[in-house]
């Protein structure tokens, strides 16, 4: 028999004011087993902590209960706590008397007696409560960053100066990401190429860092410490060692007419071509989908011009599979689609355009050289009006839900590059609101409407439209309640962001969890915002939700932190709660090995006693510990019912169960 | 038939997993968004770690209802766990109703950690869904009600 | 019916909920009866919101609408403008049986230059 005691946590008023907590601390003493049982005002702190060893102690308790907050909170707290007094820590099981019980509820009785179920349940667990023993597994120590933008660069760098080789692995054909197509950076407006740039080739002449371009992570096994990742490295039918970025190939090149992604499709580039002057690395790729060689089987001009005969028509996508101890998603964004928006005109109007297609327009290195052209006739425009939130804030289901955080800095920033840049342009902005948080940042944008004049109106444009050439955009101004018509000529659409879609493909291999808008999951959202609940599994920049380039640096440097404590590791403690069959009841169907998603059990022939000096040998299940996650699948397949899930065991839930019918 | 007792309150079993659904009910109690007092959750790590046994032990021993909440499909933390249980639990819930158990008792529902609000909806859509129905009697083991 | 029963009774018309409102303004932006109405598309889901009951009865502007749903269609909150106006229109109309409005009364109130606003919100609703 269990010696059992349990404690019931006040959590200051959290529990104790709509549960009796002292009631249950009483009642609870009478149950079979309870041989100590006391309230306190907080469990988790440091006297809590104390009266539970003391407790243990004194009463030589072998299991423990503790009615308190969730198990996902204080669980691994009250276990340490068990383990210091010398209780195995499996032996202690939570209660939740606060999410599930003192919070919902606001009648105190019914919440006491509820407290009482869901104490005597957590009881009831314990009596059948096994000491468990935590296993061991290896560290590999190297990571895998998935996503070459300004996040994973950091991460990179920044586990790299520790000492770890780090892959990353860049769906494009250049690191860079979406930073690298910005002019300029708020608050400070330095140019974005200039700052990210020189990290790009960080990145490239660390020998800690293999960067695997134009590539794509194509299955994802193992789990935290040992994960093994198949990389697809798709043909860009340019040999990488022997490329060395002289550009003849794309002044050769007969197709000319492909839409340059680079540029938001704003100009054309050749089939051969290197994404921009200072891609990382500085290779050609070719574009399949318009190579006039890989189409037809005519031309190869390229070839026959590269001197240092790089180019190979033949390259087939190739894979290769490393091992990684952790994992870091910096998969980043993309503008929305608005083809729902039609009342803004974008798909009408050649001179409403997007504002990371203004970044191009305004960029030295974009289609007009830095010179801000519209897009149909190649004037410069006089009157350019913003409009914020497209699609951001939106529940008509058209848009996006959230706030993209980014646009009102970004077009405070647009508006006044452009009246500095061009002093006699009439620049308007259509708001929401105007948010603004940040070191400097407040301060930038009133800059932008006290030095550079830039008239910021109050209101929503409800639609644009093009007369005699001029794009008319009518909007409400509701500071002075009317209806203004502003004829512009160039009309720009802050578009709310959103996570690069191949995160989803992504968040499946890694079973990462990932929300409504396709973010990933972070374990907790103010303790734990790098981690992913995966473990092993880290998260940087707006994969996890939108954020501008200085908090993505942040958390792509605390993503790094993480990693490298955990590479630092040379062990990992393995969660002891995993299956394990009774080999006597076996009878080798492989049913459970089938449904297993992690590979962790096997078959093996065993010698077994049968009495009077005979041996049999059968075949029976074996489960790999370190590789099983406990989630119990096998145990239900199992139809001899061999199977068993430590710390969740059939009979424990099956006594819970019992625990709560009872009236 | 049985009569529907203004007075009754059912007693309902819901087991949740440990990813999704016990961090949904907990975002959903940090929320305080609150649903009947009569359910009680039982902790399980994955949905598929419920044995079609630990739902009827639960009818066995008087309960008027069994719920059972997941990851959503192509969420579980175990990739594929929440398809067993859909499975598994279709064929039982088809089993349990042609034993007169209604099928308005037993129910499978993805709530994900970040829906605590549908947790709480859920709850409190299944216990109107169950008291309307009254009290269990099938399967129930008669002498858990003489104790 | 008390001031505080007609407010509920507009908002259960309206079919909407006026707290989801963000204040964007994008309702009255793109109103093409923007110029004719005395109170804007936005301020009767403000007024609404905030319970100015007499505000919205004193308006003649609810007649001005055209029960075009530019609004509607446009709101990227889902509020419905249009269905705040409707509803306050035919609470107007309602309450008009104790004084015995009468039927001559109403066309001066209305725009000769468009159809019929009543008319059209009928075969809108009608219509299906």
């Amino acid at each position: 028999m269990q010696r059992i005691g349990v404690f019931i946590c006040w959590c200051g008023s959290n529990i104790a004011a709509t549960v009796d907590v002292e009631r249950v601390a009483a009642a609870i003493k009478a149950e079979p087993g309870v041989v100590f049982s006391a309230d306190y005002q907080y469990m988790c702190s440091e006297n809590g902590q104390q009266l539970i060893k003391n407790a243990i102690k004194e009463h030589s308790l072998t299991g423990v209960v503790i009615g308190s907050c969730s198990p996902r909170m204080h669980e691994a707290t009250f276990r340490k706590a068990a383990a210091s007094a010398g209780l195995n820590p499996y032996m202690v099981e939570i209660a939740n008397l606060r999410e599930q019980c003192s919070w919902i509820h606001k009648e105190k009785e019914e919440a006491t007696e509820k407290a009482l179920v869901l104490v005597r349940t957590a009881i009831a667990k314990v009596r059948l409560n096994a000491p468990l023993t935590e296993g061991e597994s290896p560290v590999i120590k190297r990571a895998l960053v998935i996503g070459g933008g300004i996040a994973g660069i950091q991460a990179a760098l920044d586990i790299a100066e520790a000492g770890y080789p780090v892959d990353i692995v860049e769906k494009n054909a250049t690191i860079g990401g979406r930073m690298a197509q910005l002019d300029k950076t708020f608050p400070t407006l330095d140019c974005s190429a200039c700052i990210l740039t020189p990290k790009m080739v960080d990145c490239a002449q660390n020998e800690k860092i293999d960067i695997l371009s134009y590539s794509e992570v194509e299955d994802v096994k193992g789990f935290v410490g040992n994960f093994t990742v198949k990389i697809r490295r798709k043909a860009r039918y340019v040999d990488e060692t022997k490329c060395t970025g002289c550009k003849i190939c794309m002044t050769k090149c007969p197709s000319k007419k492909g839409l340059d992604e680079f540029n938001m499709k704003l100009n054309t580039r050749t089939a051969i071509h290197i994404p921009f002057a200072q891609a990382i690395p500085n290779v050609a790729v070719i574009d399949p989908e318009q190579c006039i060689k890989l189409k037809t089987g005519k031309c190869g001009i390229c070839q026959k011009f590269c001197g240092a005969g790089a180019i190979d028509y033949t390259m087939k996508d190739s894979f290769v599979e490393r091992q990684y101890g952790a994992i870091v998603v910096a998969t980043g964004f993309k503008p929305i689609n608005i083809d729902a928006f039609n009342e803004y005109g974008y798909n009408d109007n050649a001179d409403v355009v997007t504002s990371l297609e203004l970044e191009r327009l305004m960029n030295a290195a974009g289609p007009t050289n830095g010179v801000l052209l519209r897009p149909s006739d190649k004037t410069h425009p006089k009157v350019i009006t913003f409009i914020q939130c497209v699609g951001s804030r939106d529940v008509s289901g058209c848009g996006k839900p959230y706030c993209s955080k980014i646009c009102c800095m970004y077009t405070a920033k647009h508006a006044m590059l452009i009246r500095e840049k061009y002093p006699d342009t009439e620049v308007h902005v259509f708001y929401i609101d105007v948010r603004t948080p940040g070191k400097n940042y407040d301060e930038f944008y009133r800059r932008a409407v006290e030095q550079y004049d830039v008239d910021y109106i109050k209101g929503m444009v409800g639609k644009v439209y093009n007369e005699n050439g001029k794009l008319m955009v009518q909007g409400s101004d509701l500071l002075n309640n009317e209806q203004i018509v502003i004829p512009s000529d160039l009309v720009v659409l802050a578009t709310a962001i959103e996570p690069e879609p191949s995160v989803r493909k992504i968040a499946t291999l890694l079973t990462a969890s990932i929300d409504t808008n396709n973010f990933l999951n972070e374990s907790h959202p103010k303790l734990r915002p790098v981690e992913s609940p995966t473990a092993g599994v880290f998260l940087a920049g707006v994969c996890q939700g939108p954020k501008d380039i200085p908090e993505t640096v942040s958390q792509a440097s605390a993503c790094a932190a993480k990693v490298i404590g955990l590479l630092a590791k040379d062990k990992l403690k393995t969660n002891p709660c995993v299956a394990h069959p009774n080999e006597m009841m076996c009878n080798g169907c492989s049913q459970c090995a089938d449904v297993c998603a992690y590979g962790a059990i096997t078959y093996v022939d065993k010698e077994f006693r049968l009495g009077g000096g005979k041996t049999e040998v059968r075949r029976v299940a074996s489960v790999n510990p370190a590789v099983c996650q406990g989630c119990g699948a096998c145990t239900v397949t199992c139809p001899s019912g061999a199977m068993d899930l430590s710390g969740f065991s059939s009979k424990q839930i099956m006594s819970e169960v019992e625990a709560i019918c009872k009236k | 038939m049985q009569e529907v007792n203004k007075e009754f309150t059912p007693n309902i079993v819901a087991f949740c997993c440990n990813w999704c659904s016990y961090a949904g009910a907990d975002l959903a109690g940090s929320s305080r968004l609150s649903y009947p007092a009569n359910v009680k959750i039982v902790r399980v790590p994955c949905s598929c770690r419920v044995n079609p046994m630990f739902v009827l032990k639960a009818f066995q021993q008087g309960a008027d209802g069994v719920i059972l909440c997941g990851c959503h499909p192509g969420d579980c933390h175990y990739v594929t766990g929440n398809y067993y249980t859909r499975r598994r639990m279709a064929l039982l819930f088809s089993f349990l109703n042609y034993m007169g158990i209604e099928k308005e008792r037993t129910r499978v529902e993805w709530v994900s950690a970040a829906e605590g609000a549908r947790f709480s909806a859920v709850m409190n859509d299944f216990v109107a869904q169950v008291t309307a129905l009254g009290e269990n009697k099938r399967l129930q083991d008669l002498r858990v009600k003489e104790e | 019916m008390n001031k505080q029963d007609i407010l509920d009774n507009i908002k259960l018309l309206s079919g909407t909920d006026v707290k989801k409102c963000m204040k964007c303004g994008k309702c009255s932006g793109r109103c093409p009866a923007f110029k004719d109405m005395d109170i804007k598309p936005h301020q009767f889901v403000n007024y609404l919101a905030e319970g100015k009951l007499d505000k919205l009865m004193e308006s003649k502007a609810f007649w001005s609408c055209l029960s075009c749903m530019a609004c509607v269609e446009r709101c990227p909150r889902d509020v419905a403008p249009q269905g705040v106006i409707e509803a306050v229109r035919a609470t107007f109309v309602g309450m008009q049986n104790n004084n015995g409005i009468k039927a001559e009364d109403i066309p001066p109130m209305i725009d000769e230059t468009v159809p019929q606003q009543l008319l059209v919100s009928a075969y809108r609703k009608y219509n299906k």
